[in-house]
Formats: structure tokens, sequence, C-alpha cells
């Protein structure tokens, strides 16, 4: 699916060669080593300094960002909330890209789906950091990309909630026969629900191996 | 209408009594001033006087060569003051962006409003280019400047949402409608408010400068009106040029934000 060819950007990543293949891919790693700036760059929220990023074979050079975007998803890790209500915050992204705005059960059953169980007029500032992360989380399926590329969709979650959502995120790409690329800290998780699991280091790849080579 | 009550440099002296007392109130209190207050009054003086010799010298010999280069000083002059005050804040982009909507918009309104409005002949009579000149581009020097204050503090405090609007897919220009409609009403509420207190509160300096200088009041109000909706124009085109270019300096080809 994405093909990095001696990709390099500023000091922070470099790259020589990787593949991500359609599926599920787990970014591991600590903080600092470049796995949110690989999200960036194959969202084409950035460019490489140097190197090429090739989706489905096609340079991102050449891809219109506007439309890349629409098509590969990021959700960040501290996602932003527009002003207004839950309403509002599900279905901007709609106005964004001029389609059809959902009818309110559509949005509940995203609400239920990411369990976030508050009215769609709940202004959104009364939400707490856990609840927005599932709200973003609602809204990107909502929209419903290609590919979700994910950073650390569960961080602000308790254990408990944690384990629900990932494994709904996973069965819900996985019944799409959609393909993500999600970071995490966890190598629980990534042992989990990763089809291929990438580590990373300051910067650099330490290793891409299938799951099935690391459970033998 | 009675003769026109000439003011000699004696009577003038008299009025430098107002920044005496502006001395006398910023010493007291220990405000620090005096010296700014001082060198605006001086600098004000010396240019007043000279801008009279050369509007004398102007009006004496019109010709559409010297006209044009009045206007030509002006908007250098208003475009350079906006660099000025930025200083070390506008990419090169933002700057051509500044300097062409300062060009394109007020001189469109200036010669629809000469031509179209008032009908000077011949058409390049300094009499009226100048001055009305002199109000619309200093009108949208002001309103200008108020935009890219307003335009690169929004970016400063709403990048996040720029960002995470570019994410959900929008584009650079969805993402910034929000920074660019809040931008165009900072910009042009001090013409409209001025607007809304005219002939109420106060009576506007070109209007009471023709009432003093002997012309009926009737004429006066006429011309008011026509120059004040020209200088709403010119402010509101002006920005708006400004914006609908300027926003694009935040993003580079490939939309991205830089």
């Amino acid at each position: 699916m994405f093909e990095l060819i001696d990709v390099k950007y500023q000091e922070v990543v470099d790259i020589p060669h990787l593949y991500i293949t359609k599926g599920q891919t787990v970014l591991l790693g600590a903080s600092g080593s470049g796995k949110t700036t690989v999200l960036k760059l194959l969202n084409k929220m950035i460019s490489p300094t140097q190197g090429r990023i090739l989706f489905c074979g096609n340079d991102l050079k050449q891809l219109p960002s506007v439309d890349h975007r629409r098509n590969v998803m990021m959700l960040s890790q501290n996602p932003i909330m527009f002003e207004g209500n839950i309403r509002d915050n599900l279905t901007i992204a709609f106005k964004f890209q001029e389609r059809v705005i959902p009818g309110d059960e559509e949005l509940y059953k995203i609400l239920g789906k990411v369990q976030l169980e508050k009215g769609l007029d709940t202004p959104v500032n009364l939400l707490s950091g856990g609840e927005k992360q599932r709200l973003a989380l609602g809204r990107i399926f909502l929209l419903d990309p290609s590919v979700y590329l994910l950073d650390e969709p569960s961080s602000s979650l308790d254990q408990d909630t944690e384990d629900k959502i990932i494994k709904m995120v996973s069965e819900h790409i996985k019944k799409a026969n959609k393909s993500a690329v999600m970071i995490t800290h966890s190598k629980s998780v990534a042992e989990k629900y990763g089809d291929e699991i990438i580590e990373m280091a300051q910067g650099k790849i330490l290793y891409r191996r299938l799951r099935d080579e690391c459970n033998k | 209408m009675n003769a026109i009550n000439d003011l000699s440099i004696w009577q003038v002296m008299l009025a430098y009594v107002f920044v005496l007392v502006v001395l006398a109130i910023t010493s007291i209190r220990g405000i620090g001033r005096e010296k700014e207050i001082l060198i605006s009054s001086v600098r004000m003086t010396i240019q007043l006087v000279l801008t009279g010799y050369v509007l004398v010298y102007v009006f004496a010999n019109p010709s559409p060569l010297l006209t044009a280069l009045i206007i030509v000083l002006m908007e250098c002059f208003a475009i350079y003051t906006v660099f000025n005050r930025f200083k070390g804040r506008l990419s090169k982009k933002l700057k051509i962006t500044i300097a062409l909507s300062m060009l394109v918009g007020t001189l469109a309104c200036l010669l629809y409003f000469l031509f179209i409005v008032v009908r000077i002949d011949p058409w390049y009579d300094p009499q009226y280019f100048i001055p009305i000149a002199g109000m619309m581009v200093g009108n949208s020097m002001t309103g200008i400047a108020l935009g890219v204050k307003s335009l690169i503090d929004g970016m400063s405090i709403q990048r996040n949402l720029v960002e995470e609007a570019l994410i959900l897919g929008a584009t650079p220009q969805f993402a910034m409608t929000s920074i660019v409609n809040n931008t165009f009403e900072a910009a042009i509420m001090p013409t409209i408010n001025s607007m809304l207190g005219m002939g109420i509160i106060f009576l506007p300096g070109m209007m009471t400068g023709q009432i003093l200088s002997g012309t009926s009041p009737a004429t006066a109000v006429n011309y008011q009106i026509a120059i004040m909706l020209g200088i709403m124009g010119s402010v509101a085109i002006t920005v708006i040029l400004m914006l609908q270019l300027g926003y694009r300096s935040f993003f580079n080809e490939e939309d991205q934000l830089v």
C-alpha cells in the first residue's frame, strides 16, 4: 500500500526503505522515535525533505493533497474539537468535504459504536479527554476513509475502555475491508491486532515483521 | 455665505497652548511621554507646512504627471507604513499580497469615485485627485493594517484548528474561513462605526474643512456622504483582496501549513 524510498524528514525521520502492506499495521516505539511524523508523511500533512513515498504505486507528490487526506485520514493523538456540540463536531468534516450531512440516527449509531453515551446537543467543552478522543474516533469512522492513520487512539482511555475500543476499531477496519496504520506504546496491543508490526527508534526502523513471524 | 476667516501664524501659534496643556498633564502625572508629544507636534507641523507648499505648487501647475507622481508616493508610503508596522512578521508572499491589494483596491475605487461619481474635469485635476486619494489610501492603509494584525493573530491562536480542518479533508480556503471572516470584520468595523456616529456625535474633518472654507453645508454634506461610501468601499475591497490572496501565504503548493 505505502512504499517509503530513502525518506528523510529533517533530523526526525530517516528511512532507507519501508513497505506498509494493506491491512492493519502497528507502529511501535518510544516517544520521540518519529512515529507521528511518519503518519503525517503518509497523510501528506508534511512532505519528506528527501526521498519519495508511494501510495498504491503513485508518488504522493503527484496526488492532490486534499483528495489524498480525504482518502487516507489521520486521527491525532490529541484531536482538536471545534466550537459547538457533539453533532457539530461529528458533521463538520462533511461540510469541509462538501458531502451530504448524515442524519441524527446515523450519528447516534456511531456514538454507540465508540461507546459515548451522550446526547448530540451536549457541548464538547463538557466532555473529558477520553470522551473527546472517542468522539474524534467516531468522526473519522463516519467519514469512512480507505485508510485510517491512528495516532494512539486510546491514549486517554482507561485499560478496560482501551481494550474495547481497540477491538472495535480492529473489527470495524477488517469488516469494512479497510486498512489502518496505528501507533501504540503497547506491545500487547501490537501483538494482538497488528497484521504487521514496525518498531521505530530515533527516527529509524528497528524492524518490520508480520504477526505470524512474531508468534513463532 | 460669510467670507473665510483666515488664520494668521500668530493665531495658529495660540493653538499650541493645547500642546503645553498636554505636556503639563503628562509631566505632573509622571507619565513620561513628553518627548513623543513634542516630536509628534513638531513633526505634524512640519509635514503639513511642507504638504501645503507642495499643494500650492501642484494646484498652480496642474499636470497629469505630477498628480500621478503624488498618488504613487502616497501608495508607496502607505505600503511602507504597513510593512514597517509588522517588521519581521511578514513573509515575502504576504508583502507582495499587501502591496498588490493596496494598489488595486484603492486605485479601482479612486478612479471610479473621481470619474464616475464626481466626474472631474480635467481628469487629473489635483484639487480633487489628491485629497480624495489621501482619504481613501489612508483609510485603506488603516484597514489593511488591522486586517494583517488580525490575520496573523488569528493564525497563531487558531493554528491547531486550521490543522485539524486540513486533517479532516478541508481545503486551505475552507480551513481559513473563520479567520478570514473575523479579520474582515475587524478591519471594516472602525469605518462602519465612524459612519454610525457621523453627523450626530461628530462632524467629519473633510466636511468641517469645506464648511469653514465657505462651501455651502448642503454641498459639503453631499461630498461627505459620497466620500464615506467611497472610503468604505475602498477599505472593504482592499482588505478582502488582501485576505483572498493573503491566506495562501500560510500554505505551500502542497496545501500544507508553513
